[in-house]
């Protein structure tokens, strides 16, 4: 199923990535967005991945990132539960389901959502949604304030806290530099498994979906990718429900942006009304002081011509 | 103010003194650690909790509690409340001391501080809530600094200056309420996008409205708790104007945030009614939010409205001090304590001590601006040039 060069160079062609640096991120844009057509992504099939690294030691190996502490042939650490962090944009776990001999594994790393979180929560556009699929960060322009961390709601992005002057937002980039010359991702190509296949995004929904058909005992019967958070670019199949592999179930397919739409769109409503409304309190209040003033001269003067009168 | 200053110099060693300089000098030295070794020698942030105290104590809690100067300029200028203008100076001072301070403290939070300006000069993310937030962060602090200006102003003599800007007033305040709503709401909102993290009792679509409604709570809390600090430690600098009408502003104010506290009370209460978290309530977290309604917002309601009936102002005062440790609550709550609250113990947040210590510093040095500022420039009383200007 891993796909031949040839056949991903003629993709490649079709889509015109290597031309087409996407020059806006859509994605971080108010309106309900499906995705670049013909836009790439990678399907990981859980009930394929044997757990054996291959595809950390590869995404090491080509994002120049350092030597880990222990080898990537030591599957001990597969005992505990890891996440991404500065040093590594993608890590397997490993999960005992009650329901399987087996364990299961699963791979995680940036899931290149269609509409990222992280795009649309950066105050400086660091994020950019490609017409490749990729999600890329541009540490040029970033602040550091890490609002992009706090909106993922897959927990992805990591932050280099001990650099003291250039620390930079780190995370997976599906490969952009690899996949804009028509090489596979460093892990899809380093698996032994062909437990990730690269390819269109349409195309793999396909795949996927033609997988669960073949084999419905097999799958749960689930493309996780295709609606979570209004769908991302990484897709997912499983043999168990994907809560129990640690995947949340609960995130919604409303896309991020929309999440934040209602509170942006106040913004022009405050802005125009209520200097208004404020100058016609101020008015009022004005007003009333004026009567105020104007009745208090009234009284004072009719109390002296009465005192007057009386003398 | 030659007085001060000789006086200061004989008897130099005064416990004020002894402790401020102990704390300045240990936040320069956790500055340093911060700025050579980076964030991560001197937090305890992670990937999992990428904003820590800094965020929410420094910028959550500082703006909520500087929205004193929006509400009560807004109340003296725009709802025509003359009587309760002696207010208005401290107001103003601690709400644009409050900002700078803010704007200071995310300085050491970011990860590089002198690309503060960038969302501005280099790209606009206008779909991100932070770049309001910054934006009118910015804004204000520029208005709050113009509103504060006469007062140096009139004591570096420079009157025609003065004039001019006193001129402004009107348009500043109403400048500054719109900017004030927007990012006291917008802090709010910040935590918008991640419903996924925030613990569904305090995510609501209404957050910004929460967030907003409290910023005038702890405005009018923070002015009357000021104000009794004030009268405290700086009587001889307060003119008979500020005494006279310092009762008044206590009561009114105490009025006001009962009515507010109540409002809150209700809304917030439509938030759990509109999300159907009541089941939620009998858990652990249910048990805080609980604490939170029960014990920080509905009691100081009742206890303000007491107070105002009884003209108590002992009971309005301590109830002020009471909802701003209720606010400060609130802001921990949702920036750290129901953030995250999925995670496993293992993977949550607590400061780091060097954490706290920055801002301890940070409030310090606000304290000791705030006391050199008053006791020099006409702050708690009328100049005796501008008397009947304003
Ligand atoms: S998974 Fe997180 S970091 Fe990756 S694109 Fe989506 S929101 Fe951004
Ligand atoms: S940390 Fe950088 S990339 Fe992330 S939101 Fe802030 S400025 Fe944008
Ligand atoms: S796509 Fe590239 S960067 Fe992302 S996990 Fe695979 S090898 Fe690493």
């Amino acid at each position: 199923m891993s796909i031949s060069r040839r056949k991903f160079l003629g993709w490649v062609g079709a889509a015109g990535v290597g031309t087409v640096v996407a020059r806006s991120a859509h994605a971080s844009g108010n309106k309900h967005f499906e995705g670049y057509p013909g836009s790439f992504g990678v399907l990981h099939d859980m009930t394929r991945c044997v757990g054996c690294r291959s595809c950390e030691a590869a995404c090491n190996h080509v994002n120049s990132l350092p030597a880990p502490e222990q080898p990537f042939t030591d599957l001990s650490v597969l005992m505990q539960e890891r996440r991404t962090t500065e040093k590594s944009f993608t890590v397997v776990n490993k999960y005992s389901v009650a329901s399987r001999q087996t364990p299961l594994f699963r791979k995680i790393q940036c899931n290149h959502c269609l509409e990222p979180a992280c795009a649309s929560a950066c105050f400086v556009k660091a994020f950019q949604k490609t017409s490749t699929g990729a999600v890329i960060y541009d540490p040029s322009v970033c602040v550091g304030c890490r609002y992009c961390m706090i909106a993922c709601p897959f927990e992805i992005p990591a932050y280099e806290y001990n650099e003291a002057l250039s620390p930079r937002v780190m995370k997976c980039t599906l490969c952009y530099p690899r996949i804009s010359q028509g090489q596979l991702p460093g892990c899809v190509e380093a698996c032994p498994m062909e437990a990730l296949t690269f390819g269109k995004r349409e195309d793999l929904i396909e795949t996927a979906r033609e997988r669960i058909r073949q084999f419905p005992g097999r799958y749960v019967d689930h493309i996780y990718g295709e609606t979570e958070m209004g769908g991302t670019s990484w897709l997912y199949l499983s043999g168990v429900p994907f809560s129990q592999v640690g995947m949340r179930e609960d995130l919604g397919v409303t896309p991020a942006p929309e999440l934040t739409f209602g509170a942006l769109s106040v913004v022009p409503i405050v802005a125009g009304l209520w200097p208004v409304l404020l100058t016609g309190i101020y008015a009022i209040s004005k007003r009333k002081e004026i009567i105020f003033q104007q009745e208090l001269e009234a009284v004072k003067k009719a109390a002296q011509s009465r005192s007057k009168e009386e003398i | 103010m030659s007085a001060t200053t000789s006086r200061g110099s004989q008897t130099w060693f005064t416990p004020f003194n002894v402790i401020t300089s102990a704390i300045i000098i240990v936040g320069l030295v956790i500055t340093f650690l911060r700025f050579t070794k980076g964030l991560g020698a001197v937090t305890h942030l992670s990937h999992d909790n990428p904003w820590g105290l800094w965020i929410s104590f420094d910028l959550l809690v500082g703006v909520a509690l500087a929205a004193g100067g929006y509400v009560t300029s807004a109340a003296v200028y725009l709802f025509g409340l003359r009587k309760y203008h002696s207010a208005v100076r401290p107001a103003v001072l601690t709400g644009f001391l409050g900002y700078a301070l803010v704007v200071f403290a995310l300085h050491y939070d970011v990860g590089r501080p002198w690309r503060l300006p960038y969302p501005f000069i280099m790209q606009q993310g206008t779909t991100s809530l932070l770049f309001e937030v910054a934006a009118c962060v910015a804004l204000y602090l520029t208005v709050l600094f113009l509103e504060f200006v006469p007062a140096a102003l009139e004591w570096l003599g420079l009157k025609r200056v003065r004039d001019l800007i006193t001129r402004l007033t009107l348009a500043l305040t109403i400048l500054g309420v719109v900017l004030s709503t927007l990012h006291q709401s917008s802090l709010g909102a910040l935590f918008l996008i991640a419903p996924s993290k925030l613990h569904p009792l305090w995510y609501s679509p209404y957050l910004p409205v929460y967030f907003f409604v409290s910023s005038i709570i702890a405005g009018l809390s923070m002015v009357i708790f000021e104000s009794t600090l004030s009268h405290h430690y700086f009587a001889d600098k307060m003119d008979q104007t500020h005494l006279d009408e310092k009762e008044g502003v206590t009561l009114g104010f105490g009025k006001a945030a009962s009515l507010v506290l109540a409002g809150y009370f209700f809304i917030k209460l439509m938030g759990v009614a509109g999300g159907d978290n009541w089941r939620l309530l009998g858990t652990s977290y249910g048990l805080w939010f609980l604490v939170e309604m029960i014990g920080f917002i509905a009691l100081p309601a009742f206890l303000y409205a007491v107070g105002v009936r009884n003209k108590d102002l002992p009971l309005i005062k301590w109830t002020a001090l009471w909802t701003i440790i209720g606010i400060v609550l609130n802001r921990l709550t949702v920036g750290l304590i129901a953030f995250n609250w999925q995670l496993p113990p293992s993977r949550r947040y607590f400061p780091h001590w060097m954490e706290i210590a920055i801002s301890i510093f940070i409030v310090t040095v606000g304290i000791v601006v705030f006391k050199f500022i008053v006791t020099r420039m006409p702050i708690f009383y009328e100049h005796p040039e501008y008397k009947d200007a304003h």
